[in-house]
């Protein structure tokens, strides 16, 4: 909320500078986001009558109009204002004036005719953002008045961001209340008189909605003059609060909105017919808002009707069709009191948000309601004359705010805050905030006053209590904690593990958004509906992943068009999946290879990677991880965005725990990647082992290597043959690798040719030739059998 | 006797003359092999009178023990020349870089993820996790938000359903844990949390850290200490603290913390005790225990603690920001 200092100044005045008052507001929770200086910025302005207005020869969006510049002369001004009359007071820029932005006028000549000025509007000298046309000016102001001189120099606009809970502090009233209680003086509120009442014209108010209305309080109006430009100060006030002027009657009514906190509304009283009927709408009924909005009522819509239809949407926003407007003769100024409940989840149904159901919905003072009316037609009777009625007042006291007692033991405030506050320091402070406080043994027994909504229990008092106190009074304190040891955190320590092990194989860590492309997504996983959201923020972050590839993609095409020829990149994060309405969370981890092995080294020649590069990785965390090699299977996968004949899922004892393999040539290109791009991703909890490692005697007997070079069809995976090795062998052999691959010249075409090194030991002796040379033959009889392998010549 | 010290002459000229161990051992075959000038001397020595045989004998080998002597100096020399030679031919340019790959690096959000939890670790916090998407009732009803509370507003909440939605905040977590644990509890909750909101100083996806501290004797002024101590150790200065009275609907009193920077005031946490009613609904009796909470905003750190100055950075994964961290 902004509000004008010299404003609120009127209301408290401490003896503080605005840094100190601002600082003050901050460290008492409303926190001050900025002062700007509103200094006026123009000078030479002054008050000028329209006297005659002629046709531009060359221009018909232009006029000549002849000005009154009070100083005994008239002076020719071309102006293209839309609202330029006969008769009005404008402010009139003559040659020589300054406008803010320091834009200075001179005279001169507007498509060949002579122009000695330029007439403003209000934004022009800094009275609001309205541009579209001039400024008319109340006719209290004669011309040739310097406009300097009707405005409020050197003041400034505190603007004050304020939590849900301090709904009372939407107000000059309530931020003076604080400022008040804070420096310990006494609130100036500025003395007006009840108008008198001179008809008895009356709308009769009905609450057929007592729990979302249970107070409201009208007035008629009559005789009153709309047309007349609201006065200047107004007009001031209400633009340092960012509030346009529209009309006086309605300028009027945010006025007192922003001085007590009252929303308030106001209908053309010729446009209404019989009562007023709070209530809800009733099914088919429709309402044209001031905005022009054309809203479809839903049933429990409240609103302010006539006797025949809506005419407002309650504590929110006006309809068109009873505005007041510059032609108006008589209003019916509305008052009301509104529980929050009923504003809240109307405004949002309706996605509006307006400064009265900002309020309404944070809770208004419900006592304030007659005092709000009475300030109203004061104001309005002084600036547009009229004769007021007397004020209708309905009311269903039940359905308003009860009065709460919360009590506070003495013995809670150090149990809270580590310090004691004194006890008269605690009444002062809880009467100086408006509450009744009543002193006992243990403690205070106190009522907040009827515009605090957030006292209900003990703890908010001791929440008052420490910010008038001051947060800077309570000294930090060291915890004092019983020592546990609280265990190891086994999980979070191999993760950790992991991604360095990755960062040593050359990969950065990325993070990626948790939503993704919804056309990516289905182009990875076009079989599983992601989860979408339904407000998203954009299209590309529209779904939610279900793998990383996504998001790595996107950053692997990020990089690339920055011209980065070597990426590695991995990711750790949730994965997230929706299995018979179900919503499956959990992490995973994955990366992305592209381009070279290597960045570009002087010994070596440039060598692209390929999927054995990405799989070494993969194998390499895995054995981190502590999963023997036996344990782990990689079997031929069939995957939308991968490669068919390189992508293999990853198994680990039988169950599936991930993939690794190249980007399907297909959306290599559709995704505009120039080379073959190669990811892996691994469940978290599939690949988590809780390892407990025992220590196994080293054999002190000699080692005796076999090397078996083995010819077998192309089509046999490699890993069928070390797993054939592996069942017949017995405990002896202690390594088995894989050496070399080999086909052409010497084998014949559709076999190939493995080279495997076996390595055996005995454990408790050595083993004789006569022994190793069984096993090997026993190997050699079993690849035979299996998987008709035979030894190469 | 002469032809002896002209023999020595010449194989003393002949081994100096030697260019290598080869040549060198050519000059001793040629002298003291077998059919060597010098072992030629000697075999003459029996065709000598017998009384001059023992003077002409110790010349003999003198002139031999003169010339091995000379030939090992020499092979010395020959030796260290060869080593010397070999050297230099084997001298690389040590300036060439090494081979293979340097090492990636962590994401500055996880750096100074870990630096936050290991600073809390040495308090004996436990790290804990909660799930991101998350059901209303977590995110908000339970911590004293409900429906239609005007709080609702701070969060832009990505929905999936009415009743499903991406978390706001990490304080989600806290019921969750809560569920199964007994006070006294200590724990932090690091995480991305979501909100629809996105600008110059808006993510829609960010990270937030939960902590939470649950015993008998827990304090407003210990909540104090606590972040106080913490801010100084990460930042790893002393800092201008000052703890703001603020609103969170599950704490109360409420603070926001905000650390002097160079353009002023930056706001860096929100934190508070924990409200009667959260505790209630965490199952724990309010008129027993106090809980202090905070949670950090981990960008808005590693901006700090890094000089970063444009939030967008952190998720489009540029390699030629993240190698900065490296």
């Amino acid at each position: 909320m902004k509000i004008s200092e010299q404003w609120l100044r009127e209301w408290v005045n401490p003896k503080v500078d605005i840094n100190q008052l601002a600082e003050q507001l901050t460290m008492a929770g409303l926190e001050v986001e900025g002062v700007e200086d509103t200094t006026i910025a123009f000078s030479g302005v002054i008050a000028a009558r329209v006297e005659s207005l002629t046709p531009h020869p060359d221009a018909d969006a232009l006029a000549l109009c002849q000005v009154d510049t009070g100083k005994g002369e008239i002076i020719d001004v071309v102006c293209g204002a839309p609202n330029v009359h006969v008769g009005m007071l404008v402010a009139l820029a003559p040659a020589g004036a300054t406008l803010s932005g320091g834009k200075s006028i001179k005279a001169g000549k507007i498509r060949g005719v002579k122009s000695e000025g330029m007439l403003c509007s209000a934004a022009e000298l800094g009275l609001g953002d309205d541009a579209g046309g001039l400024i008319e000016l109340p006719d209290n102001i004669n011309p040739g008045q310097l406009l300097s001189e009707l405005l409020t120099s050197n003041d400034n606009v505190i603007d004050v961001s304020l939590t849900p809970n301090r709904g009372d502090c939407l107000s000059i009233l309530g931020i003076a209340r604080e400022i008040a209680v804070i420096n310990g003086i006494e609130l100036s509120i500025p003395e007006y008189e009840s108008v008198t009442i001179s008809h008895k014209d009356q709308r009769q108010v009905r609450l057929e909605a007592a729990d979302a209305c249970p107070h409201y309080a009208g007035r008629v109006i009559k005789g009153l003059d709309v047309g007349k430009p609201s006065p200047l100060w107004l007009k001031e006030r209400l633009a340092r609060s960012g509030i346009r002027s529209i009309n006086v009657v309605v300028d009027i009514t945010n006025y007192v909105m922003l001085e007590l906190g009252q929303p308030m509304h106001a209908f053309d009283n010729d446009l209404l017919q019989g009562d007023i009927h709070i209530r809800y709408a009733k099914e088919g009924e429709t309402l044209t808002l001031l905005d022009t909005l054309q809203c479809k009522l839903a049933k429990d819509a409240l609103v302010i009707a006539d006797d025949k239809t809506p005419q407002a949407m309650a504590g929110i926003m006006g309809g068109l069709d009873s505005a007041v407007t510059a032609n108006s003769r008589d209003v019916f100024l509305e008052s009301a009191w509104f529980a929050p409940i009923s504003i809240i989840g109307e405004a949002r149904r309706y996605g509006l948000h307006t400064d009265s159901s900002h309020r309404f919905e944070r809770g208004v003072d419900p006592t304030l309601q007659v005092r709000a009316i009475e300030r109203a037609s004061s104001l309005i009777l002084s600036i547009c004359g009229g004769a007021a009625g007397p004020i209708t007042e309905a009311s269903a006291r039940k359905h308003l705010p009860k009065k709460v007692k919360v009590k506070l033991q003495g013995k809670q405030i150090p149990r809270l805050l580590g310090i004691d506050i004194k006890s008269n320091q605690v009444s002062r402070i809880l009467s100086a905030l408006g509450m009744q406080v009543t002193k006992n043994k243990s403690g205070w027994e106190v009522i907040p006053p009827p515009w605090r909504f957030d006292i209900g229990i003990e703890a908010d008092l001791i929440e008052e209590l420490a910010r008038i106190n001051g947060y800077d009074a309570i000294p930090g304190a060291a915890p004092l904690i019983p020592l546990h040891v609280h265990g190891q955190q086994h999980d979070y320590q191999l993760l950790q593990r992991i991604r360095e092990l990755l960062v040593n194989r050359g990969y950065q860590e990325a993070i990626t958004y948790s939503f993704v492309d919804k056309s990516i997504q289905a182009q990875i996983a076009p079989d599983e509906e992601a989860l979408a959201l339904v407000n998203p923020i954009a299209s590309d972050l529209s779904v939610m992943r279900t793998s990383l590839l996504p998001g790595l993609i996107q950053a692997l095409q990020f990089n690339i068009k920055r011209q980065q020829g070597r990426v590695r990149l991995f990711e750790l994060g949730l994965a997230y999946h929706q299995r018979n309405k179900a919503v499956q969370q959990f992490p995973v981890i994955g990366g992305v290879v592209y381009g070279n092995i290597l960045d570009k080294q002087w010994h070596t020649e440039d060598m692209p990677c390929d999927y054995f590069d990405i799989k070494g990785d993969v194998e390499a965390l895995l054995a981190l991880c502590g999963h023997d090699p036996a344990t782990q299977s990689f079997t031929p996968l069939e995957h939308p965005a991968l490669h068919p004949g390189q992508s293999a899922a990853i198994y680990i004892d039988g169950e599936i725990a991930g993939f690794v393999g190249c980007l399907h040539p297909a959306l290599q290109v559709a995704w505009d990647l120039p080379r073959p791009a190669y990811f892996f991703e691994l469940e978290i909890r599939r690949i988590l082992l809780q390892i407990h490692r025992r220590y196994r005697k080293i054999s002190k007997f000699p080692v005796v290597r076999r090397d078996l070079a083995i010819v077998i069809d192309e089509a046999v995976p490699a890993c069928r043959v070390l797993e054939c090795i592996r069942k017949q062998a017995s405990d002896h052999l202690i390594n088995l690798q894989l050496f070399d691959v080999y086909q052409g010249e010497g084998i014949d075409l559709g076999k190939k040719s493995l080279a495997l090194g076996l390595t055996f030991q005995g454990s408790s002796s050595t083993l004789t030739e006569a022994e190793v040379e069984a096993e090997k033959g026993n190997i050699l009889a079993r690849l035979g059998q299996e998987l008709g392998a035979t030894l190469r010549d | 006797m002469n032809d002896i010290n002209d023999l020595v002459a010449k194989a003393k000229s002949a081994i100096q003359a030697a260019m290598d161990l080869a040549g060198l051992d050519q000059v001793r075959i040629d002298y003291l092999g077998k059919k060597g000038q010098l072992t030629q001397l000697l075999k003459q020595l029996g065709k000598l009178p017998p009384e001059e045989r023992p003077s002409a004998g110790e010349a003999i080998n003198a002139a031999k023990q003169l010339l091995l002597d000379t030939i090992e100096q020499q092979r010395v020399a020959l030796e260290k020349k060869q080593l010397e030679s070999r050297l230099a031919s084997e001298s690389i340019d040590i300036t060439l870089p090494g081979r293979g790959d340097l090492p990636g690096g962590l994401h500055p959000i996880t750096l100074t993820l870990q630096k936050i939890e290991s600073l809390f670790a040495r308090l004996g916090f436990e790290v804990v996790e909660g799930p991101e998407v998350e059901d209303d009732y977590h995110n908000f009803e339970a911590l004293n938000i409900p429906a239609h509370h005007p709080a609702r507003a701070m969060h832009d909440t990505f929905y999936f359903s009415e009743k499903l939605l991406l978390r706001t905040h990490t304080s989600s977590v806290q019921i969750r844990v809560m569920k199964d644990r007994e006070p006294p509890v200590r724990f932090i909750a690091p995480g991305r949390v979501y909100r629809c909101d996105s600008d110059m100083t808006h993510s829609p996806m960010f990270h937030q850290v939960e902590g939470l501290m649950i015993d008998r004797q827990v304090t407003f002024a210990q909540l104090k200490g606590l972040l106080k101590d913490f801010l100084e150790s990460l930042f790893e200065r002393e800092l201008q603290l000052r703890f703001r009275p603020s609103y969170f609907p599950f704490t109360e009193p409420s603070a926001e913390v905000d650390i002097m920077g160079n353009n002023g005031w930056l706001e860096i946490l929100g934190c508070g005790m924990v409200h009667p009613q959260v505790l209630e609904n965490m199952g724990i009796d309010s008129n027993e225990y106090t809980g202090l909470a905070f949670g950090l905003g981990v960008e808005r750190l590693a901006m700090l603690l890094y000089g970063i100055d444009d939030l967008r950075m952190f998720f489009e994964n540029d390699l030629r920001f993240l190698k900065q961290f490296n």
